[in-house]
């Protein structure tokens, strides 16, 4: 039997431990979407994979089809992201772009602007050295790409334009309800002027246009818990690394009650 | 005998598929070894199914380390001429035995048991950092050494635990990052080890 060989960039979402020193390795790759695929050896010093289909690497990749699971015969990193690895909180927000990318993709659907958003988050999270803002824009984008974009123009439930206040916001319905609207529904919250603002304003920006929005901590706080909700409700489930990313926000104490007797 | 007739033998398949199972050995090696079994003396199996059933029957964790034992305290723990000033933190109990090997270092250890993994939901309380923290605080130890995998999961446990353990004033290194990034702990030969060791850093 051949098998046909492909060759795409991709980065690494996903890898566990294959037999005694295998990967599996999920990727997200620029021409064919999702794609699971060993790496045989990989976990072997002196390996020529190793470091180069390590988990968040963007690595240019040659592939063997297999009977069931694809093959990695050659992969040369292209960028490993080192200010990601050089931290923790980049690292756990790069744990989370992957889990993130993971769970809103299916397998072998080709997706270049999918593919293109990651890669400029990466690239973005490497140098900015600051992750929630980041993530925040990514969400929301990625949102948008997948047809999930949140109705942030007029209220999601009577279509009435919204005013300049406060207003809400409903994950069920799929968007921001006026006044009138959200006061009486019970899956509602409330969303501030300034949260719709710049969620309107991240809609209509490229990276580097959405990055000039200072935000405060609390808005900061207000936009996160809105989009945690709503990709709650999506997905009907909280993506497993949103756990340790509040454990680290939270100054990284074992059960919270470390700090007391440690310090 | 005829062997085709012998590997349909269900005694003789279940073997095989058993020790198929096991890491290194392919479908070849594991018929090799059944029909090996075969025409040994039966005290030979009666040994190997001892010693097997052997290893889940005696074993604990070693109430210091962490680490796999019979006894407890474990060897090293027990051991008067190791530097009790001195722990390195690996993953897993068999992360030791490489280590060992280089017979540079002479303190002792403490086993995580795995390492966080947000993405499979391992967090920090379902590792045995609890009980590093616990022994930091009781014993006279001064320097820690972080050896976790150089991965990304080894390097995130040994950043977290290391930012848990800066405020007691205790020395933090960890292991110097000539070890191939992406690899395996388990793997890495005695050299890259032995200089892994003499070059830690402060982190
Ligand atoms: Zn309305
Ligand atoms: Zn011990």
């Amino acid at each position: 039997m051949t098998s046909r060989v492909y060759q795409t960039a991709g980065i690494i979402i996903k890898r566990h431990k294959f037999g005694e020193a295998d990967r599996l390795l999920t990727l997200f790759t620029a021409d064919f979407g999702k794609v699971r695929a060993i790496a045989k050896g990989a976990m072997r010093p002196g390996s020529k994979l190793g470091g180069n289909v390590e988990l968040l690497t963007h690595s240019q990749l040659m592939l063997a089809r297999g009977r069931n699971l694809d093959i990695v015969t050659q992969a040369q990193a292209i960028d490993i992201f080192l200010p990601i690895r050089d931290s923790l909180e980049l690292m756990s927000c790069g744990f989370y772009l992957s889990e993130l990318v993971d769970t809103f993709t299916e397998e072998n659907v080709e997706d270049r602007e999918m593919f293109d958003l990651f890669l400029n988050t990466l690239r973005e999270l490497a140098e900015a050295g600051e992750g929630e803002r980041i993530l925040r824009y990514f969400e929301l984008r990625l949102l948008n790409h997948l047809g999930y974009r949140p109705q942030l123009g007029k209220c999601a439930n009577c279509s009435r334009l919204l005013l300049p206040e406060v207003n809400y916001f409903s994950p069920a319905q799929g968007g921001v309800l006026c006044r009138e609207c959200g006061y009486p529904d019970m899956g509602a919250r409330t969303i501030s002027v300034n949260a719709l603002k710049v969620l309107r304003f991240w809609l209509r920006s490229d990276f580097a246009t959405a990055s000039r929005v200072k935000l405060s901590i609390e808005l900061t706080t207000e936009i996160k818990s809105l989009m945690r909700e709503h990709i709650r409700y999506i997905l009907e489930k909280q993506l497993k690394s949103i756990e340790w990313m509040d454990t680290l926000a939270d100054g990284g104490h074992l059960n919270g009650d470390m700090a007391a007797d440690q310090l | 005998m005829n062997p085709d007739f012998l590997t349909t033998a269900r005694p003789i398949s279940r073997l095989i598929q058993e020790l198929n199972k096991l890491p290194g050995i392919g479908p070849k090696t594991a018929q090799r070894l059944a029909y090996h079994l075969l025409q040994a003396p039966p005290e030979r199996s009666r040994d190997l199914a001892d010693a097997v059933l052997g290893i889940k029957e005696n074993l604990k964790l070693c109430t210091i380390c962490l680490n796999i034992t019979d006894t407890d305290p474990c060897g090293l723990c027990a051991d008067e001429t190791r530097d009790v000033t001195k722990v390195c933190v690996v993953e897993e109990p068999i992360d030791i035995l490489p280590l060992e090997r280089t017979r540079k270092f002479r303190g002792l250890y403490h086993v995580l048991h795995g390492v966080i993994s947000p993405s499979d939901g391992i967090k920090p309380e379902d590792l045995r950092i609890r009980e590093l923290l616990e022994r930091l605080n009781r014993t006279g130890i001064t320097e820690v050494i972080l050896a976790t995998n150089p991965n990304v999961e080894g390097e995130a446990t040994s950043m977290y635990i290391q930012r848990l353990i800066s405020p007691l004033g205790i020395r933090v290194t960890r292991l110097a990052r000539g070890l191939p990034f992406g690899g395996d702990l388990e793997y890495a030969d005695d050299v890259t080890l032995s200089r892994a060791l003499e070059g830690r850093q402060e982190m």
